[in-house]
């Protein structure tokens, strides 16, 4: 059996998602931008775990929901090392790596206070220019700022 | 496995203010948000029908069109010479010069201003002193949007009208010497003008104090686009002599966190009659206007002084812009008017 496998057999997730390797101090902002709060569903949070890779690392964990691709790698601007397990009869199923996408819509808020989405009800946009450091721009005022600054 | 039953769901957000990918509100074609927008071949046609109209600034063709120009923030000339364009084309100009008279100062949002004059015309040219709102109205309304400046983010009527200059004063655009001078951090012209001329060959030099140095992102565009730059703190004659066009720009006191520095570099970047005796015969001086202290008044004279002709300029440059935005070939089609 496979590390992964053990590892979440101690959860016993019998089918879900799990989403492994999030960086501890970003662990509740990916909550948040998955918007899982309101979940009716088991849902397991865990935070400053042990991890070789990362020294400590959060993981969240969500029986019986399966969530589409472009809602899960929204948390790839945070957190760029997630792991993201597809559960199904306790058999992960699928494993990837989330992927930032192109542009990353309605979760980051432009740090220029004269930018045109910090003053009208609208969604704010950034375009990913650069992915190694992560940098974005704004869609509208052109503000460029990095994955670690970034007011998620 | 039943993925079918009740027991399994795809997860749809329940965060609110997050919606998954939305598509891209589809901005009209022939809105001009920022000089990047358009191409180099368009560029040149820009030119060419900004020429056309130099011979005929008062070409009827606009009969019966509805141009509005909403100045959310005032700017005497460039809403005077929009108008003047629109007016010299034979079209009507509605609109307003100072938000406070309209219902955005009842706390309507630019959307519902946008969306409703929309019902009204067929081109929207709009000033606005955010940030990022032209791109906005442009993507709300399928009306054509002209931005005539938001904030200090873009002003692409101001380059075609400066492109315009170089290439009526020096005959061509590509392969030309170009120094600016003064602010060149916080200066949209200047940083639109080198984004436009990335497509032509040129060779830059920056010259600037290092608080107002060009910024790092438009010297990696230089690199990227294999356009050569030099950098001076120097305001030399060497470089003055060695230059096509110089483009001068004001250093603005609020612009500096310390207020010494400001006193010490505020009149290293002026530019005095004295200055041009070595310089190149086609050399021309441009500059966007208002000016302060930055060019004395003894080089107005000076044959190469083109900064109140480029103004000029700015209506015909404009009058292209507009025929843009309503898709009229002025140069292959006449007749159709």
């Amino acid at each position: 059996m496979t590390t992964s496998k053990k590892e979440l057999a101690v959860a016993a997730l019998r089918s879900g998602t799990v989403i492994d390797h999030i960086p501890s101090s970003m662990l509740f902002k990916a909550v948040r931008i998955l918007g899982i709060e309101n979940l009716d569903t088991q849902l397991t949070i865990g935070n400053n775990l042990e991890s070789q890779r990362l020294g400590t690392k959060g993981i969240i964990k969500v029986a019986d929901v399966f969530f589409p691709e472009e809602i899960i790698n929204r948390i790839a601007l945070i957190a760029p090392t997630a792991v993201v397990n597809i559960i199904r009869d306790f058999n992960v199923v699928e494993k990837r790596q989330v992927v930032l996408p192109d542009t990353i819509v309605g979760i980051v808020k432009c740090d220029n206070p004269k930018c045109i989405s910090n003053n009208e009800p609208m969604r704010s946009r950034f375009n990913v220019i650069s992915r190694n450091p992560v940098t974005i721009r704004c869609h509208y005022c052109g503000h460029t700022t990095t994955n670690d600054k970034a007011n998620v | 496995m039943c993925l079918g039953s009740k027991k399994f769901r795809t997860f749809v957000s329940g965060y609110a203010g997050v919606s998954a990918i939305t598509p891209h509100s589809a901005m009209n074609p022939k809105s001009l948000v920022a000089i990047s927008d358009i191409s180099k071949d368009e560029i040149l046609r820009l030119l060419e029908v900004a020429r056309y109209f130099e011979q005929n600034p008062n070409h009827k063709i606009l009969d019966g069109k509805v141009v509005a120009t909403l100045f959310f923030e005032p700017s005497t000339r460039t809403r005077l010479s929009f108008e003047t364009a629109v007016n010299r084309l034979g079209g009507r100009v509605i609109g307003f010069s100072d938000a406070s008279t309209t219902s955005s100062s009842k706390g309507e949002t630019l959307k519902d201003t946008i969306k409703m004059v929309s019902n009204y015309v067929d081109l929207i040219i709009m000033r606005h002193y955010l940030e990022g709102a032209a791109r906005y109205a442009a993507e709300v309304t399928d009306t054509p949007v002209i931005n005539a400046g938001d904030g200090a983010n873009q002003h692409p009527s101001q380059t075609m009208l400066d492109l315009y200059s170089i290439y009526k004063t020096q005959g061509r655009l590509d392969n030309l010497d170009i120094t600016m001078v003064g602010d060149l951090k916080y200066g949209r012209t200047v940083h639109s003008l080198l984004m436009a001329l990335r497509h032509f060959s040129p060779r830059f030099k920056f010259v600037a104090c290092d608080e107002l140095m060009m910024p790092r992102e438009y010297m990696e565009i230089c690199d990227k686009y294999n356009i050569p730059y030099e950098v001076h703190t120097d305001f030399s004659p060497e470089v003055i002599n060695s230059t096509d066009i110089l483009y001068m720009t004001r250093v603005q006191r609020e612009r500096f966190s310390d207020i010494m520095e400001y006193e010490r570099v505020k009149d290293l970047y002026s530019l005095h009659n004295d200055m041009l005796a070595e310089s190149r015969p086609n050399m021309r001086i441009l500059h966007p206007l208002p000016r302060v202290n930055e060019i004395n008044p003894d080089v107005d004279d000076n044959p190469k002084a083109y900064y109140f002709e480029q103004a000029r300029n700015g209506l015909y440059a404009r009058q292209a812009l507009i025929c843009r935005a309503l898709d009229i070939d002025v140069l292959n089609n006449q007749s159709h008017h």
